[in-house]
């Protein structure tokens, strides 16, 4: 039985903006599951006194201190913008009709 | 025929759930230095972290952090000893990493209460609201929808962002379901958000000004057949922006679901907007079909662990809390009830406490600031603090108690600071406006009014000694009203034989 089914990764796809084709979809659903197979083993290996992680590192609290740095410029932070008006970024119209 | 309010409650019972966002007052953004400040040019306050641009790493600001610690001590949550960072993904470019970093299944506080109290029919009730969470996050982009009519998404050519607010701390306080508040269900909800924007407050963490946004609720409501014990399906209300929309949004849903209940059809799980004008709601975005926000622990962020000493430090700093504080100075002032929710009510009690720290007496204080001054901004539609400051009013208070103003002429000193014709004595010195201490003086006026009313002078010869008032009024008058009254009435009688 696979881990993750063809349709659940048409759904992440769908979910992430990603267009993809019926093969894309096979070829990514077959490599997905041999991913989360191998991710699988780790946690069996894992045993109760392994407590779950989700960073590499064993540090906590790394922190700045509340104090203000420059910005950008708005020139520099709408450089990269396909489009923009009044200073601002411009974007595609957000909804469809309804 | 369709229900009110008070026959919707005979059918239905209301379920709460409030969900307040506030912004707090931290000089640089969560994850960033980009300055907070409100009001700033569109992008001013940006850098690579806020803009999501590849390759920037987030850090941690730590006065967030305390700040957070604060408001869960403040609300009797638990500390967790650790808690995470998730990315929240969605697309929607209000947030220009396309996910908000937010805090999932393991928020920093949790479990704990607020005791809010209502004034009813009945007496003061206290409502025990359960606070289930209280969590860090970051506050999103603002976006200006331009074409179509009415400024709104829907029909919008394109929109326009701007992210100075994008990373902006953020902290979310969630409440557990707040049953059997029946009837009062729109108080204890407007009472909620007013003791926990005054816990804010006196925390100095937050501006927590509803109307710009840094305070902000959604209401969750959802109502059940009396006796049914079954819960019935929820509405959020978002973004209801004053304490009486809040009230105002509660009551308007639980008319609007009680009718549809009524009439056979269902209430449907989704989120609305709350209408200032008619104070009804109505249905908001459609969201992503089934909100699916794949949330996982944000890897570019470590764990935050606070340890037991650096709760304790900032336990020890927690204020006094606002309502055993009102209750102190209520009795140190000796100030009725209702004077006192006058007070409160007009936000002017810190105000108050400031010019009695000042040395002033708690009654002038207070019958100033509500009365004369409130009187003029609320003519002019701003604060009371903006027109004059704190030290002005106590100064001219002290003289008011030393004799040297009169009610009448400290009316006219206040216009003048008012009006920005200088300090106090500047005005006072510029309009002439001493009391007439000297007796000789003043008796010159007294002879003056007798002889203009002798009749009246007769008859408090006579031992009619009411009858004075009229002579006063003439001594005042004489004096443009620069007199003590007390003193013109003592040397009046005094004269007449009395």
């Amino acid at each position: 039985m696979a881990a993750i089914s063809r349709d659940e990764v048409a759904n992440l796809a769908r979910l992430a903006r990603i267009s993809m084709s019926d093969a894309e979809l096979d070829h990514l659903a077959g490599e997905m599951d041999v991913i989360l197979g191998a991710v699988a083993r780790v946690q069996e290996v894992a045993g109760a006194d392994v407590p779950p992680t989700s960073h590499p590192l064993a540090v906590s609290n790394v922190t700045r201190d509340d104090v203000v740095t420059p910005s950008l410029t708005p020139e520099q932070a709408l450089s990269g913008a396909p489009a923009s008006s009044e200073q601002r970024f411009k974007v595609p119209k957000i909804l469809g009709e309804e | 025929m369709s229900l009110n309010y008070d026959s919707a409650l005979e059918i239905y019972e209301p379920t709460l759930g409030l969900e307040v966002h506030v912004e707090l007052n931290t000089n640089s953004k969560m994850f960033c230095g980009c300055a907070t400040e409100f009001g700033a040019q569109p992008n001013t306050q940006t850098c690579p972290v806020c803009l999501g641009l590849p390759g920037s790493l987030p850090v941690v600001n730590k006065r967030a952090i305390e700040s957070t610690i604060l408001i869960g001590l403040a609300l009797n949550c638990s500390i967790a000893p650790f808690s995470r960072f998730a990315r929240k993904n969605y697309f929607y470019p209000d947030m220009p990493k396309n996910f908000q970093t937010s805090q999932y299944d393991e928020p920093i506080c949790v479990n704990g209460s607020l005791d809010v109290e209502i004034e009813t029919d009945e007496g003061n009730k206290v409502f025990k609201v359960e606070i289930e969470r209280v969590h860090m996050e970051e506050d999103t982009g603002k976006s200006l929808h331009v074409g179509g009519s009415t400024g709104r998404i829907h029909g919008a050519d394109y929109s326009l962002l701007d992210y100075n607010r994008a990373g902006i701390p953020l902290v979310e306080i969630v409440t557990k379901i707040v049953p059997n508040t029946g009837k009062y269900a729109p108080l204890v909800a407007r009472g909620y958000v007013a003791a926990l924007r005054d816990i804010l407050r006196s925390l100095k963490v937050s501006d927590v000004k509803m109307e710009q946004g840094s305070l902000r609720c959604d209401v969750n409501l959802s109502l059940s057949k009396r006796g049914s014990g079954v819960l019935g399906t929820r509405s959020e209300t978002k973004n209801v922006n004053s304490l009486r929309s809040v009230e105002r949004a509660v009551t308007g849903e639980i008319v609007r679901q009680a009718n549809r209940l009524q009439s056979g059809e269902k209430v449907v799980q989704e989120t609305r907007h709350f209408l200032e004008e008619s104070g009804q709601t109505r249905p908001g975005r459609s969201k992503e079909q089934a909100e699916d926000y794949r949330y996982f622990p944000e890897p570019d962020l470590v764990p935050v662990a606070p340890d037991g000493k650096w709760i304790e430090e900032l336990r020890k700093s927690l204020p006094e809390k606002p309502a055993e504080r009102r209750k102190r100075l209520q009795q140190a002032w000796a100030v009725p009830d209702k004077e006192m929710r006058a007070m409160v009510n007009a936000e002017l009690l810190d105000t108050v406490e400031q010019t009695v720290l000042l040395g002033a007496d708690p009654t002038r204080a207070r019958s100033w600031w509500l009365g004369e001054i409130s009187r003029i901004a609320n003519e002019r539609s701003v604060l009371p603090t903006d027109l004059i400051t704190v030290s002005d009013v106590a100064q001219i208070i002290e003289l008011i108690t030393k004799g040297e103003l009169t009610d009448k002429l400290a009316r006219q000193v206040v216009e003048g600071v008012i009006a920005k014709e200088g300090t106090p004595s500047q005005v006072i010195a510029k309009r002439s406006l001493k009391v007439v201490s000297d007796d000789s003086q003043l008796m010159k006026a007294i002879a003056e009014a007798i002889a203009a009313a002798p009749e009246t002078a007769q008859k408090v010869r006579d031992g009619n000694i009411p009858a004075a008032g009229a002579l006063i009024g003439a001594v005042m008058k004489l004096t443009g009203g620069q007199a003590d009254a007390a003193r013109v009435r003592q040397l009046l009688l005094k004269h007449l034989g009395q």
